[in-house]
């Protein structure tokens, strides 16, 4: 190991000749963040830049009567203010949602949740611009506010989407997979039938930065420049053509550093398309970043469904089949970032890691006064939804049939010869080996031994408790044929320039907000081409820059840029292998490849280095080779991959306050082959920390009229270092058989199959008030009510 | 009205409204944009810098209460080229992943070892307590800390990182020392 001195990053010698896999690439993204040198949106400062700030409807459901813009249009400092009449007048007022939805850039009719964008104000400066939206007069009829999801399709409830032609309720769509006939028989003939209704309230992903943009539009030349804060730029930019019919050639998305995504920077925001209107009209760059309320209060939320689960089973623990009522709420708009196919995203592998004979879900999804959004927080396309309700649904058989919850798992997971397995509900779960996994996370425990601690405390009158949950996770969407948004499919490009001088240039389409692809993805590459990782540079984040694709979220980035960057690497090795055979005047096939050198075969020492190899390639070469080394390739994946893990959480409750303190955390990950484990471990840290959070204390809740009760960091609480341990990691590897270097992908399954571990663990520790069952957040007063006999759901 | 201060050791003097916060002056008006605003409330952190030493919320001061006074910022650790070892540690622990949190904390962690070298795990849990970060999970911040920390006292002998990646041997440790 080379000790890195005065902030030089050294790349470990062994991360030289074994790229993928090996010690702990120091990353290289860091150098700038911790000298302060990130590059995040609202660092940018163009000169003559305005400022834009929106005004937002204080009540959930209102009709708007008038807006008086006089005042602040009369502010010295305002340029431009704008009402959504105004943009109705440029067909500009209404723009369409990732899922085919339509969404208010600025209401003109109604207001349909709290913090909807009403007007915005582009001023000279940030505070300028936040006093002219005082000076906004705004008269509401005040409507009903539809905020129970359970009544919301009600005869008598308001119709929320009167927008849209001959909308006489609030349904907005119903969804089914599974075989019900065959569900239903086999809950008839089970000796066991167990039926949970469990909420998975309303969480945020809640970046810490929050949503901006900054729209620089060249009247002249007719080009729109847009830095945002978004995981997807070349969908943004496609979407940005439509919205605001700009050719899409003169559109350039920059996505510069990004501080935390989580899938709050998917969807497509009416900021973005106010700054975009505002430098348009202005003729100045404009910038918009929205305060920590706005972030919280409008942008995509997640989770939000009310989920009766039921699980049949044999009397000695055999699950037969599992059928779930689902009853989802999508907010005002239906804002979801999900493939068009899957309007519930992925919630059918429901069945998790079990081999059951038959499955059935049934889904109805509602409008209510309530910010749009659904899938986001590292859920991998409701994934964590998914995996909460099958995690809890085992644990409450376990309950009733009086068994261990690891045992009772033991003898359900599918086993590694049933690879590729099928779920009842039609998913292909590409590899795994389950077992050996939950053993992993077993031994680490010292389960055996923690249930005897158990028995000791509750038998002094203290409440301990043990949760485990096996979670299999479905990432990297595409393939193409099944997997798109609004008509865009989920393939990504990727370009590989190698230089005379042998140093390399990866452009892919992905977006990193902190996961490190500029370290990870030129491990990839060094793997496969030899080049050394600190002398391939990766660029991201820019549509002018990079091949076309879809951006980072689901855990797609591995699975699908990381398999594009392989493969674009593997063309450029075989055109490096044509020009090796003209130097080095031998056939192709006498050509061995090892680790950045062709030799000849039975003679290792006539070879050439990939570093001959490029400099060769931009000069004289025989007739019939294209000069050049580079090539581009666009991958469409052939399935999902499915990273699996197990967890186990010990948690004691405080019998005197209920309050939960997480003693103990293991997670043992299988996520095929890992690039750099620092890296993987990292991610697995923080997906932890997200589920404990959404245990414990996350949940946005509202009033009886609408209002948003989580509003600031004060309200909306997020754990800090004091409400999580020191996590205690394990790795199994059970590579992809499908991807080029056999990655799965790990960003979201910490935070898909945490929420169940904490969960089970403190129903566990509740044993002695024989409770079954206690709904998340797990905050002190709620498990105070539940440990007083009073369960309640938080919705 | 005309403000004064001393930000990492530059005497600047800029003219500003009263109600300037100092983290917007330290970000529009003198391009230090490493400290970051997160929150409005002074939950987050991401905006933490040091006022004559001590580690403050630059959402919560205005400007005109820094006149006066030195200020340091993120930029202000590195000196002559050389990072200070609170940066190293990040870099080598994986302390940071999207970046955001990092300047604030980087400064509340270099107050915390300036105050107390050796710190424990607890007492580095407590000193970042007023911090969110979204991505780490705290271990590796907290593992950051103690690298630094480990260097700065030249007890650091193994060039092997203690922070490497750890699972089942460091569990049954972790067993062990438990009550």
């Amino acid at each position: 190991m080379t000790a890195a001195a005065g902030g030089r990053v050294t790349a470990f010698v062994d991360n030289d000749i074994r790229p993928v896999g090996r010690g702990r690439m120091l990353r290289k993204e860091d150098p700038r963040f911790i000298r302060g040198r990130g590059r995040f949106v609202d660092d940018l400062q163009l000169p003559g830049m305005l400022h834009l700030a929106i005004l937002r409807a204080p009540i959930a459901h209102g009709r708007i009567l008038s807006v008086d813009i006089t005042a602040a249009e009369a502010h010295p400092k305002v340029k431009l203010v704008v009402t959504g009449v105004m943009l109705a007048e440029r067909s500009l007022a209404w723009m369409p949602t990732l899922s085919g939805d339509v969404q208010a850039v600025l209401a003109t009719d109604k207001v349909r949740f709290q913090g909807q964008e009403v007007a915005f104000v582009v001023a000279e400066d940030r505070y300028a611009a936040r006093d002219a939206l005082e000076l906004i007069a705004v008269e509401y009829e005040q409507l009903p506010a539809v905020v129970d999801v359970r009544t919301a399709l009600d005869r008598s409830a308001p119709v929320i989407r009167d927008d849209v032609e001959g909308k006489t309720d609030n349904h907005c769509f119903d969804w089914e997979t599974g075989d019900k006939a065959a569900t239903d028989a086999a809950f008839a003939r089970a000796d066991v039938a167990v039926s949970q209704e469990m909420v998975y309230p309303r969480v945020h992903p809640a970046p810490l930065e929050t949503c901006g943009a900054v729209a620089d539009y060249d009247a002249v030349d007719g080009t729109l420049t847009v830095w945002s804060t978004t995981q997807a730029p070349h969908a943004h930019r496609t979407l940005f053509a439509i919205v605001a019919g700009l050719p899409e050639h003169k559109i350039r998305v920059i996505s510069p550093d990004i501080g935390g995504g989580f899938g709050n920077k998917v969807p497509i925001y009416p900021g973005y398309i106010c700054a975009i209107v505002g430098s348009l009209l202005t003729g100045k760059p404009v910038k918009w970043t929205e305060d920590r309320s706005e972030n919280l209060t409008s942008t995509a939320f997640a989770r939000d469904y009310i989920m009766h689960g039921e699980i049949a089973a044999t009397r000695d623990g055999k699950i037969l089949a599992i059928r779930t009522n689902v009853l989802a709420d999508h907010g005002a708009f239906n804002g979801v970032a999900a493939p068009t196919k899957y309007p519930a995203g992925f919630f059918g592998v429901f069945t998790g890691s079990y081999d059951i004979e038959a499955a059935h879900c049934a889904m109805t999804a509602v409008y209510t006064n309530k910010a749009p959004g659904g899938v986001a927080y590292s859920c991998s396309f409701r994934i964590t939804e998914a995996v909460y309700l099958v995690e809890r649904l085992v644990d409450c058989l376990a309950y009733e049939l009086k068994m261990d919850p690891v045992e009772l798992r033991l003898r359900n997971l599918i086993r590694p010869e049933q690879f590729p397995y099928t779920t009842k509900t039609g998913w292909v779960y590409d590899s795994g080996n389950y077992e050996p996994t939950l053993r992993a996370a077993l031994r680490i425990a010292d389960y055996e031994a923690l249930r005897r601690e158990q028995q000791d405390r509750r038998a002094r009158g203290e409440l301990m408790g043990i949760g485990v949950s096996f979670f299999t996770e479905a990432v990297g969407a595409g393939p193409r044929k099944d997997m798109d948004i609004m008509g865009l499919a989920m393939a990504d490009g990727s370009e590989l320039r190698i230089h005379p001088t042998g140093t390399a240039v990866l452009r892919v389409s992905c977006q990193t907000q902190g996961q490190g692809h500029e370290t990870t993805f030129a491990q990839i590459v060094a793997e496969e081409i030899g080049i050394p990782p600190a002398d391939i540079r990766v660029v991201h984040g820019d549509t002018d820059q990079t091949p076309f694709g879809l951006g980072t979220y689901g855990s797609r980035s591995t699975p699908v840029s990381g398999a594009a960057a392989a493969l674009v690497a593997r063309k450029v090795r075989e055109k490096a292998r044509l020009i090796a055979s003209a130097m080095l005047e031998v056939s192709v096939a006498d050509l061995v490849w090892e680790k950045g050198s062709f030799y000849v075969a039975g003679d290792p020492a006539a070879s050439v280095t990939i570093r001959d190899i490029a400099m060769r390639a931009y000069g004289d070469l025989p007739d019939g080779i294209e000069g050049g080394l580079e090539a581009q390739v666009c991958y469409n994946p052939e399935n999902l991959t499915n990273p699996n893990g197990a967890y186990i959480c010990v948690v004691d409750v405080d019998p005197g306050t209920a309050v939960v303190t997480v003693r103990r955390f293991i997670a043992v990950d299988d996520c095929g082959v890992r690039i750099n484990p620092m890296i993987v471990e990292g991610q697995v840290h923080g997906g932890l920390t997200d589920g404990v959070g959404m245990a414990l204390m996350e949940m946005i809740a509202f009033d009886e009229d609408g209002n948003c009760l989580g509003g600031s960091l004060m309200d909306y609480l997020i754990p800090t270092a004091l409400e999580v341990p020191d996590w205690e990691t394990g790795f199994t590897e059970t590579p992809s058989p499908h991807h080029p270097i056999g990655a799965k992908g790990v960003g979201e399954s910490a935070t898909v199959g945490s929420p169940p571990a904490v969960v089970n663990a403190v129903v566990d520790a509740l044993r002695p008030y024989a409770l079954r069952h206690v709904d998340m957040p797990l905050t002190p007063s709620r498990l105070w009510e539940a440990m007083s006999g009073n369960p309640r759901p938080p919705i | 009205m005309q403000v004064t201060m001393i930000v990492n050791g530059e005497r600047v003097t800029r003219d500003v409204e009263g109600r300037l916060l100092l983290v917007h002056f330290l970000r529009d008006h003198l391009a230090l944009t490493g400290t970051h605003w997160g929150c409005d409330t002074s939950n987050c952190g991401a905006c933490a810098v040091w006022l004559d030493g001590e580690p403050v919320k630059s959402c919560t001061v205005l400007a005109a209460m820094a006149a006066g006074h030195e200020v340091r910022t993120v930029e202000g650790l590195e000196q002559l080229g050389e990072l200070d070892p609170i940066q190293r540690g990040f870099m080598h622990c994986h302390g940071l992943q999207c970046g955001f949190c990092t300047p604030g904390m980087l400064m509340t962690t270099r107050a915390l070892l300036d105050s107390n070298p050796n710190p424990s795990e607890q007492e580095i849990r407590e000193a970042i307590s007023g911090q969110i970060c979204r991505c780490t999970g705290y271990a590796s911040i907290v593992r950051s800390v103690q690298w630094a920390a480990a260097e700065e006292s030249g007890t650091r002998t193994s060039t092997v990182d203690p922070a490497s990646v750890r699972s089942e041997p460091r569990s049954r440790e972790r067993t062990a020392d438990r009550p």
